[in-house]
């Protein structure tokens, strides 16, 4: 697709929806998000840039291998039920830091938790969809 | 004990990692391993023989009753004892034998997990942990079996132990668990004094069938015994440690160690007897065909097997205590014939009794090594197998009722013993050299010196076997008949009838040792009827196994979509709909004609869109109005208070459409594929199902249903999982586990997608 605008409307697109999808990600725990609809909105984003730009440059300014983004997030998950583990909690016992952090709210395992879905769910939709378009160049 | 435990399998881990620095000489380095549990638990050995016993226990998943506890008596000494010895004998062995294998680094990293894990089983006094030290044996096993894993017979026969092993294991689990609802625990320690109680459930013979299932595969008795055989598919070490001397008595220590638990009944008594003694005398009579060392020594040590557990089945004193002395007897000469049998194959080449012979000139060491096990192993004076077998006989004189028949099976399958091992401690070193593929020489130290050990201690045990244990043997009977016994072994036991038929069996072995040649020309000996060899069960069961599953998979995977679609509701609409039915009579639905504008204008975008769908002749169209319903459905949710689902929906639709555009160019015209007949049938299923989750909505909605969950979760949400969100909270918090599950379910799907796409247009996989 060679549309000037589009190309140069998804650099700027692209990054007010990642803002918008880490915002998703972060509202959720009190309001409609959270991480799988931020992960969803964040893929959306970078679906974008490619239709404009092509597979190339999004593979580029993704920068990590989408697949390897979705297993980050697994072990992201897998992580935030550590802290339970050694605490000797029952398994997946939610942790939280009393203060919580201005801006983010508050702080604990499940937020990590949520940040990994985010990330997986990021990496799996664009590992089908770059796998998809390559094909697409084949042809 | 946990600590050792926990070094071995360390040691093991770093195992491959050392073979390669030190490859030449890390016989010497493994060595030390084994050598060091033996001398750690010899110095155990005084206080044990006092009468005492050590326990250890750390709690694992107390809430379960799964400990690590372990317990070391006399019984679970005398198993570690010849567990660590033999091991060291093999250690040293492999590392002269396993020099010109690839990948001789990962041998020793399984054969550590294997006596780590082996010395576990023997220790461990929680049931449940017995079973996992027990699967890990086998699953040692797999890989050592299968080392040559090129070779296809050698991943088949791994593959045929671990079926047989791990399916008796999986018995033993059932059994186990039974054994935990009966009495309350699983420690063994602590259902020691339990027998009554055990005995008397109402679960009793499930349990005793299910635990000697387990120990019946393990130990290779009839008819699971055909997997030793072909486990000579291994390594020569790995057959002279794990399929002879170590492992294949796991179910034997079993048997032993509950003995006092669960025994004492008809039940278990005459099963474990009657096992015993058909695999004694049928494996014996097996061995007459065969012409390899090692399957000689396997039929052999299985009709040795067969012994052990005929003399628990007895349970007498005197049975209890032949058990133990031919047991070690047993671990000592067979490990140094496998070893032996192992340096013949290395130096010469060829396992083939037909063609060795005269190679004592050549490997003297070895020949004065395999006469002394040899001996031992005919049951000659004054050697422990010798006092091993006349213990025998006198526990089996001494039975009233089935005295006669056994004494006869026990003479004859000694005989059979007596007649291998003519064939393989004796033949290949007497007579006139003949030509072999290697050029016969005197192997290096570090293959001599583990048998050569081994064979000397029968020897010594035999001379004097009260100074070497008589004193663990008092106590390890004592776990298996809780009476104090006063063992005295004496060798000599004077001119009797035992000793007539010490010599009768002698003479016996002589004699079909001289027949066997003119046996073997009848074609009768040479192959069984398929019917009477448990080995083709085994095939035709795989077999059965393997065309059921390809059948199935015919039928319910055959790689169309739209297949899968009808399967899959079909699946879920049958049973449903049959609950649905049978819910109808309590349920009335009471009619809600309200109905606002928006509901109304949305029901009619969906079905004039649904019906668009169905007669488009366009792709376009089609994945334009499959959209149209998807947002008019999260529209939906977004009336009746989901925002959370509408969210998901609205991207979801979304990134759908880009597939769609991604995908789109690629497929084929748009065409009507199906029959109208096959319409029709997928109009019925989709009206079915459609027709279905109106009807469970109608429903769910008249009935009262409780609303603990909801008001629960709505409440617990800020203080509990401190958010508002409750659909969140319940995602990452209070159900984060079924989350975490998801997920992981998710990415293996992607990788599914990834590699689908990618080896479908037979390019590589990018990383």
């Amino acid at each position: 697709m060679n549309s000037v605008i589009l190309a140069t409307a998804s650099r700027y697109l692209l990054t007010l929806i990642l803002i918008f999808s880490v915002f998703m990600l972060l509202r959720g725990h009190n309001e409609p998000g959270g991480g799988f609809v931020g992960g969803l909105v964040a893929a959306a984003a970078f679906a974008l840039y490619f239709i404009a730009n092509g597979l190339d440059a999004a593979r580029s300014i993704l920068r990590i291998e989408p697949l390897r983004a979705a297993v980050l997030g697994l072990l992201l998950s897998l992580l935030s039920t550590l802290p339970s583990l050694v605490s000797g909690k029952p398994f997946m016992t939610a942790l939280w830091i009393d203060t919580g952090i201005e801006a983010i709210g508050k702080v604990g395992t499940p937020l990590l938790f949520d940040v990994g879905v985010y990330f997986l769910v990021l990496g799996i939709t664009l590992t089908i969809i770059f796998a998809l378009a390559e094909e697409e160049c084949r042809v | 004990m946990l600590g050792l435990i926990a070094t071995g399998f360390l040691a093991s881990a770093i195992a491959p990692m050392l073979y390669k620095r030190y490859r030449e000489n890390f016989g010497w380095i493994a060595v030390l391993f084994p050598l060091y549990m033996f001398f750690g638990f010899l110095s155990r050995y005084p206080e044990i023989a006092a009468g005492n016993s050590v326990r250890e226990s750390l709690p694992w998943v107390p809430s379960l009753g799964i400990n690590f506890s372990f317990l070391l008596d006399g019984l679970s000494l005398t198993f570690a004892l010849i567990i660590s010895l033999v091991g060291a004998a093999v250690f040293l062995f492999s590392g002269a034998y396993m020099k010109g294998y690839r990948d001789a680094g990962r041998f020793y990293l399984y054969i550590g997990v294997f006596m780590t894990s082996m010395l576990g089983l023997v220790l461990a006094d929680n049931m449940l942990l017995l079973f996992v030290f027990w699967e890990l044996t086998s699953f040692s096993s797999y890989l050592l079996i299968g080392f040559n894993h090129h070779k296809e017979s050698s991943r088949k026969s791994a593959l045929q132990a671990l079926l047989v092993t791990g399916g008796g294991g999986l018995a033993l689990l059932a059994g186990i668990l039974l054994l935990g609802s009966v009495t309350g625990t699983y420690e063994i320690s602590s259902f020691y004094d339990m027998n009554r109680i055990i005995t008397s459930s109402a679960l009793y013979p499930a349990i005793v069938v299910l635990l000697l299932l387990g120990a019946f595969t393990k130990s290779a008795q009839f008819p699971f015994h055909f997997w030793l055989p072909n486990a000579m598919e291994a390594p020569t070490p790995v057959s002279a440690y794990l399929h002879s001397a170590t492992m294949v008595k796991a179910g034997i220590y079993l048997i032993a160690r509950l003995n006092h638990e669960i025994g004492g009944t008809p039940l278990w008594q005459d099963t474990v007897l009657i096992t015993g003694a058909v695999t004694m005398l049928f494996t014996a009579t097996l061995a007459f065909r065969q012409t390899d060392l090692k399957k000689l020594l396997a039929y052999s040590t299985l009709s040795v097997l067969g012994t052990l557990v005929m003399l628990l089945g007895i349970g007498s004193e005197l049975a209890i205590k032949a058990f133990f002395i031919y047991l070690i007897a047993h671990s000592l000469y067979k490990g140094t014939l496998f070893l032996v049998a192992g340096t013949i194959d290395h130096e010469t080449g060829t396992r083939d009794v037909g063609k060795l012979a005269g190679l004592r000139k050549a490997m003297p060491v070895t020949a004065a090594a395999a006469a002394l096990a040899s001996f031992s192993m005919m049951g000659v004076i004054p050697l422990i197998g010798f006092i091993g077998k006349e213990t025998v006989y006198k526990a089996i004189l001494e039975l009233d009722r089935w005295g006669l028949p056994l004494i006869g099976a026990a003479v004859l399958a000694n005989a059979c013993v007596v007649m291998v091992t003519l064939l393989v401690g004796f033949r290949p070193f007497l007579g006139k050299a003949k030509e072999t593929p290697k050029q016969a020489h005197e192997a290096p130290l570090k293959m001599l010196l583990g048998p050569s050990l081994l064979a000397v201690l029968g020897l010594l045990i035999g001379l004097f076997p009260d100074f070497f244990i008589s004193a663990m043997l008092e106590q390890s009977a004592r776990n298996i008949l809780s009476e104090e016994l006063s063992l005295k072994i004496v060798l000599w036991h004077g001119f009797n009838l035992v000793l007539i038929l010490s010599f009768v069996t002698l003479l016996l072995g002589g004699l079909f040792y001289a027949l066997r040649p003119v046996v073997l020309r009848y074609s009768f000996f040479s192959s069984l009827p398929a019917l009477f060899k448990p080995s083709s069960w085994y095939e035709s069961a795989l077999k059965g196994m393997l065309s059921f599953a390809k059948l199935q998979t015919l039928i319910l995977q055959n790689g169309y979509l739209r297949n899968y679609t009808i399967v899959i509701v079909l699946a879920a609409l049958i049973p449903a709909s049959f609950a649905l039915y049978r819910a109808a009579e309590e349920v009335s639905i009471i009619p809600d004609y309200s109905i606002t504008f928006y509901e109304a204008a949305l029901g009619l975008i969906i079905i004039i869109s649904t019906g668009l769908l169905i007669t488009s002749t366009s792709r376009l169209k089609s994945i334009v109005s499959l959209g149209v319903m998807g947002f008019s459905i999260g529209i939906i949710f977004v009336i009746y208070g989901a925002p959370d689902v509408a969210l998901t929906t609205f991207a979801i639709e979304t990134l759908n459409v880009i597939l769609f555009v991604l995908v789109l160019q690629k497929l084929p015209k748009f065409l009507k594929l199906s029959r109208s007949s096959n319409r029709i049938r997928d109009a019925v299923i989709a009206s079915g199902i459609g027709v279905f989750m109106t009807l469970v909505v109608l429903f769910a909605t008249s009935f009262n249903i409780s609303t603990e969950l909801k008001e629960y979760f709505a409440a617990a949400s800020l203080p509990e999982g401190k958010g508002l969100n409750v659909v969140n909270v319940i995602l990452v918090d209070f159900r984060a586990l079924d989350t975490l599950g998801e997920i992981t379910v998710l990415t293996i799907a992607a990788i599914g997608v990834l590699a689908m796409l990618k080896t479908a247009t037979g390019r590589k996989a990018q990383p």
